[in-house]
């Protein structure tokens, strides 16, 4: 299962990418495991402004519904619109082409390091 | 099922061993997929797909009151069956409520009614307590039985590696006793998908092997989430979905499986006569979504300000990659109608159903 070293996750199996105040957000490979096939993504708009663990949108896999939840608060400045055609992207490429949403962060929210999220992987396989 | 633990299938080490997702189904723990619902769903429609349904229900009715009870209980008249033939019927209360569908199969000595899972014990209770004065022995099998489901366009061919028996003989709803792979089985022309395919009722012993064998001639294990994919394209009904005690099979559009004409009279025979002078209450429809979304079981339905229905069943279909669903509605709703997706109003039409239909040969 991959985890890469220089995010941050939450407990709800987002991931978060800093640079300077923007932060980049995505789900992670273990959550898109655990959802299956995604083949609906609904995205904020850009503008919105979200507090950190705020539901800002939804994806949905072939069987079902599920919130994605923002590890920041702050204001969308982009949005990946990509994923409205291409939702398996998501699947395919995590932490990387299938990213979500940029937000300018004005709260850091409660963020795990990948140590301490894989550590969290664990106890939930077990 | 309150609490406990959950049952297995024969087939659960066979699930565990190919790193199948497993989830509480009806109070068995059974594969939802294996590699992912798409790709399994693709192989059903194109080449062959084995699921484990060993969870369902197998009830039978033997002895010389068996005939009579089977037609108290169900709304397809069995006497227009042969041996060797089964017949798709919804089970009524006398309200004309579902209580559930079947499959009931025409055997030379007795009568095998396929239940659902999650109705199993339900069922065995309506009909032991709605045949007490008949001279008929009902005995659930259930454990005693694997069911494999072998679909596909290529699952005949399969199959025949494995079997003697002449399939290319066998009709759909046409049912042989056989041996697969070595094991003794009711092999029967039916199945859940909208394609051809066959349903295999065999000693649970035997349904490891017989399950590895079919896949080491290429057939593709999928499981339920593709089962449901696959049944929704091809507008079948799911019990606690289309189907439940407030829907009558004439609302479900399942008249076909209702002998409302049957001689013998069967449970819920006046309310299905009643309701279909009166006209149904409500009824059954397919539709694609317009707009962006997917509707989902539940979502409400709406012509305006007023709510006119709910949504069933609804999927994105891997087939026609569109969002398509079921829904019971107002009789008087015509071809456009809204689906509220969390709390969004969304486009819809009405389509005829089934979504999809397979090619005949």
């Amino acid at each position: 299962m991959s985890v890469p070293e220089e995010l941050q996750y939450t407990r709800s199996h987002e991931w978060v990418r800093t640079e300077g105040d923007t932060a980049t957000i995505g789900i992670t490979e273990y959550a898109q495991e655990e959802l299956g096939d995604i083949v609906f993504v609904e995205l904020p708009e850009e503008g919105a402004t979200f507090d950190a663990g705020d539901s800002l949108g939804t994806l949905e896999s072939v069987k079902a519904v599920s919130d994605i939840y923002t590890p920041v608060g702050g204001e969308v400045v982009e949005v990946n619109s990509g994923l409205d055609d291409s939702p398996e992207k998501i699947n395919e490429d995590p932490y990387g082409e299938g990213w979500i949403a940029k937000l300018s962060v004005s709260d850091e929210g409660d963020l795990l390091s990948a140590s301490d999220y894989e550590q969290l992987l664990e106890e939930e396989e077990s | 099922m309150a609490g406990g633990e959950l049952l297995r299938t024969p087939l659960y080490e066979e699930h565990r061993s190919l790193g199948a997702r497993l989830v509480d189904f009806a109070g068995w723990e059974m594969p939802v997929q294996y590699e992912g619902i798409k790709a399994e769903h693709q192989a059903v429609r194109n080449h062959a797909g084995l699921f484990d349904v060993s969870h369902m229900g197998e009830a039978f009715f033997r002895g010389p009151g068996a005939e009579e009870a089977v037609q108290r209980l169900i709304t397809r008249d069995v006497s227009r069956l042969d041996e060797g033939q089964a017949g798709y019927s919804a089970v009524c209360y006398e309200d004309g409520g579902t209580v559930d569908d079947v499959i009931v199969y025409r055997r030379p000595d007795d009568f095998l009614v396929v239940v659902n899972a999650s109705n199993r014990e339900k069922d065995l209770e309506h009909f032991r307590a709605n045949s007490e004065d008949l001279d008929v022995e009902i005995s659930d099998e259930t454990v005693d039985w694997g069911l494999l489901a072998l679909q596909g366009p290529e699952a005949e061919a399969l199959l025949q590696e494995l079997t003697e028996t002449d399939l290319s003989a066998l009709n759909p709803f046409r049912f042989a006793e056989g041996e697969v792979a070595g094991a003794q089985t009711i092999i029967s022309r039916t199945g859940y998908t909208g394609e051809d395919g066959f349903e295999l009722y065999l000693p649970s012993d035997d349904a490891p092997r017989v399950w590895r064998e079919l896949l080491e001639v290429g057939a593709t294990p999928a499981g339920l989430g593709a089962r449901d994919t696959l049944r929704l394209e091809a507008g079948m009904c799911l019990y606690g979905n289309e189907l439940d005690p407030e829907t009558t099979p004439l609302e479900a559009g399942i008249g076909f499986a209702v002998h409302l004409d049957k001689e013998q009279e069967f449970i819920g025979q006046d309310a299905l006569k009643k309701e279909k002078e009166e006209g149904l209450r409500k009824k059954l429809v397919g539709f694609e979504v317009d707009g962006r979304g997917i509707a989902r079981h539940d979502y409400p339905i709406k012509v305006e300000e007023d709510t006119v229905g709910k949504v069933t069943s609804g999927t994105l279909s891997p087939t026609l990659n569109k969002a398509i669903g079921l829904a019971l509605v107002s009789p008087g709703v015509e071809d456009r109608f809204e689906v509220v997706i969390r709390e969004r109003p969304v486009e819809a039409h009405t389509v005829e159903l089934p979504f999809y239909k397979r090619e005949k040969r």
